[in-house]
């Protein structure tokens, strides 16, 4: 039966309430006294060299505080990259300067190169235009085309790195001559050129920071939508202003939705601090949403050729690929982990493959800067392991589900050292994949694709078997790997003198549930009801050191560190317990909500002993501390390993090339699962952005780098219409077996498996219908592309 | 979005007297125009809105067809002209959003003309009249290329009476992101010949495909349009598709209107 309340309960979101009657507290909702408005002027060349910004006009105009250009931060830091990658040569990335306002040059459509305050929106709007106006833009050839811009070393879109590359990754090098050898005596290879479309995030909540400097104090207040709070702060003190961490707050109240985009500092939140401190008022700044589509960080981005080697029934041999990955014009905090340690580290799949040799080369050009979005390399690497499996079962006429079964891990080779640098601690990739068979009705195919045939329709079927690696991360492993932080997580369990309960995490929720999901998950085990937890997060001043939330971690990294605080302070109530109960602190049992002496009826409730911690009349003080607060520190030993198997089924309109989805089905392995109606959710947002990726969402910037879907005109989301009912399970459970609570993540999910189960169908419905000679189409597979192929 | 004034007349004449200001501009439904000032690419100084002007709303049914108040939402056409013309009525239904259709109006889309708009092909389709302040235009004279009308200075459009078909149906392949038309079919069965119309397709806007309309005329059928081609010169060719593929889509499309049409 299923529970109603702890752990394994659908406990309904209680955030939930607020967002959806219009209480949230969003940054842009927040009204400071005497506040002021910054625009940024931003350049509408993708390359042009600054040649003069006149202010004296816009300086002039009504209302207008201060102005800033490039030049008032060319002294201060730059924002850095968070990851040092290097080349197969040994030599570090390249790593150029990225200020808070664009100095000397303009690299993108929509970099900032000044910014004006003013009292109002509108007259620092009107300013910001005038100052467009005033300004002398010479503007370059845009360098756009990845593969132009590695190879014309006239043009640069930093003047001191002279080919566009920022590094020349092999991962791993030791591994290359082995896998050159396994393709040249291998019986059957496979190749596939294909692009991972650059997607842009569009957060339902716009960037917006509001910047405020206390000169009484000396103390700086960021209001921002962040991810991760404590990073920005880092980044800004130690990085790019130098406000000393003690003297900086940041906060991120309710935040509308990331996808990764708001784990990074931009410039912007800078600048609002800067300008800030200038006038001792509050600066803010929220972006438009035209702002948001040129300056957020956008996701993928990869072009890539991968080849397969195999036997001719199918036997994976060996993987090769060489991808150019787009950072765009400045390296984003995660950007150079992205494509790489979160990218190659995962081409193995969950299949025995003996040989793997992964190359990248990440590029700059002139466009937007391109990050860690949903699934962030993962879905990169799942995307092109999956369309080449399913490309050599169709060259060889094998059946897609049993190559997979062929080379899937088997549930007794875990531990699993794949030849990647991963070991996957454990998993049952066949249990996952005959959920799904039977899910999602596999036998019934041939009579649903007779029925499509009769509407003028084209069905076809798409599987993908994927794996992820989240739980972000072992600090020491990715130490080694090039991180310049660490990536565990904290949480202060503060238990109250009457008795309820705070929890202070690390984590951020910009829409995953966790005041919900970790309340269930301390009233579990202090056996005490779920209203009585309350759950903060988002406030430097509050909170211990967190990295926030992004990677799946929120649970297995953050909700670890939660799990060993109330350990602590169980064992702290047990020898409180011992003195009042007058027993020995081993013979002290502490379940349901009860500490009690073994074999007796002599219990106190947790309520007694949390108030006995704050009025410590009969309390143990010449040997224990009164009060009853822990904070635990959680470095997880190695990530860990969702994976799962996802099936779509689409009907083409072979006349106009128009993907339907008709259903998409998911078997998963969370581990064990703390809400199911929350990861069930997760689940379907995450295809719902899988099939926007697949099908829709097309980030075009033409040969002059102007961005041409630069409005939701242009830019195709997912809406409701777009997506089917899902078929969503996750009953096949192999724990995870380094963290306290089992789990493994499921926010990314369905993000990395859906994107190729999508494109495998659309390829199956065609060569179903006869159209044999489309091999492959490249996301996102629209309507006039489907067509395109067809006719091609 | 610069500062304006804003009025909201009540009448025709009055209207009509407010748009002769300089820098004045009409707002129907807004849809377009609200958009377009809030990204500051245009800056009337005065906004004229002409919703509240009774005799320019509703939807009504004469000796000359159906008569729809310029200012008339395109829900409340979905509605109310569902049983006289549900060709039209579903075309209304199917334009943007239902917050769109709440503000939108027909006056306005065809005042402002959009090459991918809906109401152009079912006026075009339909052989309506375009009613105005100083005259009557008829459809085949109204539409002049994109974003461009008959329509002269101070003159705005007050109502459309359409003409009620023997049969008649719009099929609209959605562009992906927008959901304008990225092509877009209104075909119409009259006693003395069928008429077809194509939005979304053309660099010249809506227009009448001529020779299907002939071959509907003679029978129709969706296979009396099989042996035709549609040439794609001066079809729209971007990110959404070629010329090629609307041109394609021009004849697929229409094929499923005479299907569809009651």
């Amino acid at each position: 039966m299923p529970k109603d309340t702890g752990i394994g309960a659908s406990s309904k979101r209680r955030e939930d309430v607020r967002f959806l009657s219009g209480r949230g507290n969003y940054t842009d909702d927040l009204a400071m006294h005497g506040q002021t408005y910054a625009v940024f002027v931003r350049s509408n060349v993708a390359h042009g060299r600054i040649k003069s910004i006149d202010t004296s006009a816009a300086s002039k105009m009504p209302g207008v505080l201060a102005i800033f250009t490039g030049e008032d931060f060319k002294d201060v830091g730059g924002n850095p990259a968070g990851w040092l990658i290097n080349s197969r040569d040994g030599t570090p990335m390249r790593e150029p300067k990225r200020p808070v306002l664009a100095h000397g040059k303009v690299r993108h459509v929509g970099d900032a190169y000044a910014a004006v305050v003013a009292e109002t929106y509108n007259q620092a709007k009107d300013a910001a235009q005038q100052l467009a106006d005033d300004s002398e833009i010479e503007e370059l050839p845009a360098i756009v085309d990845m593969r132009k811009a590695v190879a014309d070393p006239s043009n640069r879109v930093h003047d001191e790195i002279p080919d566009n590359l920022c590094f020349d990754w092999g991962w791993i090098e030791d591994n290359r001559a082995a896998v050159d050898a396994a393709f040249k005596s291998a019986p059957h290879i496979t190749t596939l050129e294909l692009v991972n479309n650059r997607l842009v995030p569009n957060a339902m909540e716009p960037r917006s920071s509001i910047g405020e400097y206390f000169p009484g104090t000396g103390d700086y207040k960021l209001t921002t939508t962040s991810q991760n709070p404590h990073l920005t702060r880092l980044l800004v003190s130690a990085f790019v202003l130098g406000i000393p961490e003690n003297k900086l707050t940041v906060v991120a109240p309710d935040v509308g939705g990331g996808f990764g985009s708001k784990i990074y500092h931009y410039g912007e939140e800078a600048l609002v601090l800067a300008a800030s401190r200038k006038l001792g008022r509050p600066v803010r700044w929220t972006a438009e949403r035209t702002e948001s589509f040129l300056t957020d960080a956008h996701g993928r981005d990869h072009v890539t050729k991968i080849e397969m080697a195999s036997t001719k029934d199918g036997e994976i041999l060996a993987i090769r690929t060489e991808t150019l990955a787009n950072v765009g014009a400045y390296l984003s905090n995660f950007s150079t982990a992205t494509p790489t340690f979160l990218h190659g580290t995962l081409m193995a799949g969950p299949y025995k493959v003996p040989h793997v040799y992964v190359n990248v080369k990440t590029v700059f050009t002139n466009t937007a800067p391109v990050d860690a979005y949903r699934g962030a390399g993962r879905p990169e690497a799942t995307f092109s392991i999956e369309r080449i499996v399913d490309k050599m079962c169709r060259e060889l006429g094998l059946d897609p589900f049993e190559v997979r079964r062929k080379n899937l891990i088997q549930p007794d080779q875990f531990p699993y050292t794949t030849p990647v640098g991963l070991v996957y601690d454990t998993g049952n990739y066949q249990a996952t994949l005959d959920k799904l068979i039977e899910l999602a009705d596999v036998a019934g195919f041939e009579g649903r694709a007779a029925a499509s045939k009769a509407k003028g329709k084209l069905r076809g079927m798409g599987l993908s078997t994927w794996i992820e690696a989240c739980g972000i991360a072992p600090s020491n492993l990715v130490g080694v790997l090039g991180s310049r932080v660490g990536l565990y997580d904290a949480a202060t369990v503060r238990v109250n003198a009457t008795g309820n309960i705070s929890v202070m995490t690390g984590a951020h929720s910009h829409g995953q549930g966790h005041e919900t999901v970790f309340a269930q998950i301390v009233a579990e085990k202090l056996g005490i009801a779920e209203s009585s937890v309350e759950i903060v997060h988002g406030d430097t001043s509050k909170i211990p050191f967190g990295m926030g939330s992004y990677g799946s971690r929120s649970l297995a990294v953050c909700g670890a560190a939660m799990t060993k605080a109330v350990d602590k302070i169980i064992a702290k109530g047990k020898k409180i317990a011992a003195h009042m109960l007058e027993a020995s602190e081993n013979d002290i049992v502490f379940a349901d909500g009860k500490f009690s002496v073994a074999g007796t009826d002599k219990a106190k409730s947790f309520g007694e002993i949390a108030f006995s911690a704050y009025v410590p009349h009969n309390y143990p003080l010449e040997t224990l501390e009164p009060g009853l607060e822990e904070t635990a520190f959680y470095d997880p030993a190695n990530f860990t390993y969702p994976a799962g198997a996802y099936l779509c089924e689409v009907e083409v309109d072979p006349e106009t090339g128009k993907v339907d989805i008709a259903s998409f089905t998911c078997a998963d392995d969370f581990g064990h699962v703390m809400n199911p109606m929350i990861v069930e959710g997760q689940v379907h947002g995450g295809v719902g952005q899988g099939i926007g990726q697949a099908l829709l969402e097309n980030t075009a910037y033409d040969e002059n780098g102007q961005l041409l879907t630069a409005s939701y005109m242009d830019y195709a989301m997912p809406r409701a219409d777009d997506v089917p009912f899902y078929t969503v399970d996750h009953s096949c459970v192999t724990p995870c077996t380094h963290n306290p609570l089992g789990v493994k993540g499921c926010g990314e999910a369905g993000a990395i498996g859906s994107p190729p189960a999508v494109v495998n169908a659309v390829i199956d419905a065609l060569h179903r219908g006869g159209h044999t000679h489309v091999k492959h189409i490249d996301m996102p597979v629209s309507p006039s592309r489907v067509w395109q192929a067809i006719n091609g | 979005m610069h500062n304006f004034d804003f009025v909201k007349p009540s009448s025709i004449a009055d209207a009509v007297k407010a748009l002769s200001k300089e820098g004045a501009q009409a707002l129907s439904g807004g849809q377009t125009l609200t958009p377009t000032m809030k990204q500051r690419l245009a800056a009337p100084t005065v906004l004229v809105s002409l919703t509240g002007i009774d005799e320019m709303k509703g939807v009504c049914l004469g000796e000359d067809g159906l008569s729809i108040g310029a200012a008339t939402p395109h829900a409340v056409v979905a509605k109310e002209a569902a049983k006289h013309y549900p060709a039209l009525a579903m075309l209304a239904g199917g334009i943007g959003d239902p917050a769109v259709r709440n503000r939108g109006t027909i006056g306005g889309s065809l005042a402002n003309n959009d090459p991918a708009a809906c109401y152009p092909a079912g006026v075009l389709g339909s052989g309506a009249t375009v009613v105005t302040n100083r005259r009557k235009i008829a459809a085949d004279d109204y539409f002049q290329g994109m974003f461009t009308t008959a329509l002269e200075e101070g003159e705005i459009i007050t109502g459309v009476t359409f003409p009620i078909p023997e049969k008649a149906a719009y099929v609209k392949f959605n562009q992906p992101a927008s959901r304008f038309a990225l092509t877009a079919v209104f075909v119409a069965k009259f006693k003395d010949g069928v008429r077809v119309a194509v939005t979304g397709a053309s660099n010249d806007g809506v227009f009448r495909w001529s020779e299907a309309e002939k071959a509907l005329s003679g029978h129709f059928a969706a296979s009396a349009v099989e042996g035709l081609s549609v040439s794609s010169d001066g079809m729209i060719g971007d990110l959404h598709g070629t010329p090629a593929y609307r041109a394609n889509l021009v004849k697929v499309l229409t094929k499923r209107a005479v299907a569809a049409a009651q």
